[in-house]
């Protein structure tokens, strides 16, 4: 068995199981607990489930961005077997998110959904980061990357980049006032960038050592 | 003296929620030295003043009005939600922070600051301050900007028979509030989430409006730390941010005093902030609410059910333009 059939069989498994993690518990909260004020989901349970999966649906988007830097900086090869499951993930705590706001928050009230994205700033920017995330998803499987070419395929898939910041903003505008949380998480996206950033102008130097020592 | 003093073992049977916190007799001796209002030893004075939700107190003497649950018709918030689920950053910027943050802060004893255009300017201790007036207890609904609600019985007086009281001068167009500022019994003002001290205000007319309350209770109880200890607004026609909590100071004024939620975004937080489903929030739609407790929103009521009582006072205003 070869090493990568090792992280395959093994690892893999544990990992997808333990990304339902945070789906499991608010699933677990909400069935004992349901509309129960002093339950674990607190007195407004609605807002509770929508916040949480916002939560995790920005933590595995970072986790996702994350990863590429990791492997640079420690040199751990074996991980990006993992880039591909964890941003499906953020799609997938995403699509929970959108549901919970379509189903739970506003009943499937299509009227005020689309006032909302239309006239409130927060909602269009977690539209327009869902709208970038759709197309990343649907051309994740092998095939797909056959289809459209390896260079075609990253370049659609640098999208990411934008979602990140987006989701950010949407956090960071979604929350009154100046609030610490959603600044610490632009903080770890703008490094997880800002590194990819200094890695290409790193690399143009190389290629051009004169224009680089300018 | 408002609140009644009670033996300590009337308090055990009483609505203590937690049995083995229901007095913590070295926290019961300091807030009594603090208060130093010479509170009979065995008497629960000193916890009293001290509210949480581990030491619940009883408001003894409040009358009724006609402001009741029945007259309102619609179910109470229960009590667990009303205090667990808050909006007030200076205990921290989530739901249950302030239940969680407050417990060690000390509302008493409390001064509050009169001044402005005003004939009897000063520092009142608060038990002085309240000592003229009648408590009540009035049942409003409360309906914050993010579009929830509840339905709470508050306990506390007339914010007019107050003004009456101090006497404005002619000039006194507008009242100000200012909640405490101070970072070390408040842990939320360590961060600028706002510009601290949080500030409100009314016109003159809303504030002398029979609604306009000055709330030191709810529940029939003494006001948790996390509502707003000691000593708060309740405005109930509009969003539940000009209610400003723990109110240290009002001053009487002739210019529209500056409103923290104005200063950090006037597009969104207007200086009238009446509860209008109609005006168009940049955040939040503010057409329907969904009740503490429901599932469904319902719509939302211009002035969240008191037209009648306060639609007057904007006659001939655009409300749209006046948010
Ligand atoms: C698809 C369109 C989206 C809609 C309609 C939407 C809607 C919302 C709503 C209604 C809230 C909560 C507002 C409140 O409780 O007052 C929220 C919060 C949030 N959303 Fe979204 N969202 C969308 C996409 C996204 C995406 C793509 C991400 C991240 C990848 C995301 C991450 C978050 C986060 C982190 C929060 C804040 C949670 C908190 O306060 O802890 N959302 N969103």
């Amino acid at each position: 068995m070869t090493r990568a059939d090792a992280i395959n069989r093994a690892a893999k498994p544990v990992v997808f199981v333990a990304c339902l993690g945070p789906l499991a518990w608010i699933a677990w909260a909400a069935i004992a607990s349901g509309l129960d004020p002093s339950g674990p989901l607190g007195a407004n349970p609605i807002e509770y489930i929508n916040r949480y999966l916002g939560d995790w649906a920005i933590r595995f988007l970072l986790g996702a961005l994350a990863i590429t830097p990791l492997r640079g900086i420690t040199g751990w090869a074996a991980v990006m077997r993992f880039r591909r499951m964890i941003g499906l993930y953020a799609f997938f705590y995403v699509c929970l998110h959108l549901s919970s706001y379509i189903g739970l928050d506003q009943f499937f009230d299509w009227r005020e959904i689309w006032n909302d994205i239309i006239k409130r700033n927060y909602i269009t920017f977690g539209m327009v980061t869902f709208v970038l995330l759709a197309p990343l998803a649907a051309t994740s499987t092998n095939a797909m990357v056959k289809r459209l070419g390896g260079k075609r395929w990253v370049n659609l898939h640098k999208l990411v980049y934008g979602a990140g910041i987006l989701a950010c903003f949407h956090f960071y505008m979604m929350r009154k006032g100046v609030q610490l949380e959603p600044i610490i998480y632009a903080g770890i996206c703008a490094v997880l960038l800002g590194y990819r950033v200094v890695k290409h102008l790193k690399k143009k130097a190389q290629l051009n050592p004169k224009a680089g020592a300018a | 003296m408002l609140i009644k003093s009670k033996k300590a073992s009337d308090v055990r049977s009483s609505e203590i929620t937690s049995p083995s916190v229901y007095l913590d007799r070295r926290r019961f001796l300091q807030s009594a030295a603090m208060v130093g209002a010479g509170a009979a030893f065995g008497t629960i004075a000193g916890p009293a003043l001290a509210a949480t939700e581990k030491t619940r107190v009883k408001l003894a003497g409040v009358n009724k009005t006609k402001w009741t649950q029945e007259s309102l018709g619609e179910k109470l918030t229960d009590y667990g939600s009303v205090t667990r689920y808050n909006n007030f950053y200076e205990f921290g910027t989530g739901k249950t922070d302030p239940a969680d943050n407050s417990n060690k802060f000390m509302p008493r004893p409390w001064n509050l600051a009169v001044d402005g255009a005003v004939e009897k300017p000063g520092v009142y201790d608060l038990e002085d301050f309240l000592k003229p007036h009648q408590l009540e207890e009035r049942v409003y609904r409360f309906r914050c900007v993010e579009a929830w609600s509840m339905v709470i019985p508050w306990v506390g007086i007339p914010l007019a028979d107050v003004i009456k009281r101090m006497n404005p001068a002619g000039n006194a167009k507008y009242v100000a509030f200012e909640t405490l500022k101070d970072a070390k019994r408040m842990p939320g003002q360590r961060r600028a989430v706002l510009d601290w001290p949080y500030r409100e205000g009314l016109r003159m007319d809303e504030a002398m409006n029979p609604l306009s309350f000055l709330v030191v209770g709810l529940y029939g109880e003494v006001l948790p730390n996390q509502n707003g200890a000691p000593l708060r607004l309740m405005v109930p026609w509009k969003y539940g941010f000009k209610s400003i909590k723990s109110i240290v100071k009002m001053t009487f004024q002739e210019k529209e005093p500056p409103t923290s939620w104005n200063m950090a975004s006037a597009r969104e937080y207007g200086f009238y902030s009446n509860v209008n489903p109609t005006v168009n929030h940049p955040r939040w739609s503010q057409a329907r609410e969904r009740r503490i407790g429901d599932f469904l929103k319902r719509p939302t009521k211009m002035f969240n059910g008191y037209e009648e009582e306060v639609g007057q006072m904007y006659a001939g205003m655009d409300l749209r333009k006046n948010y």
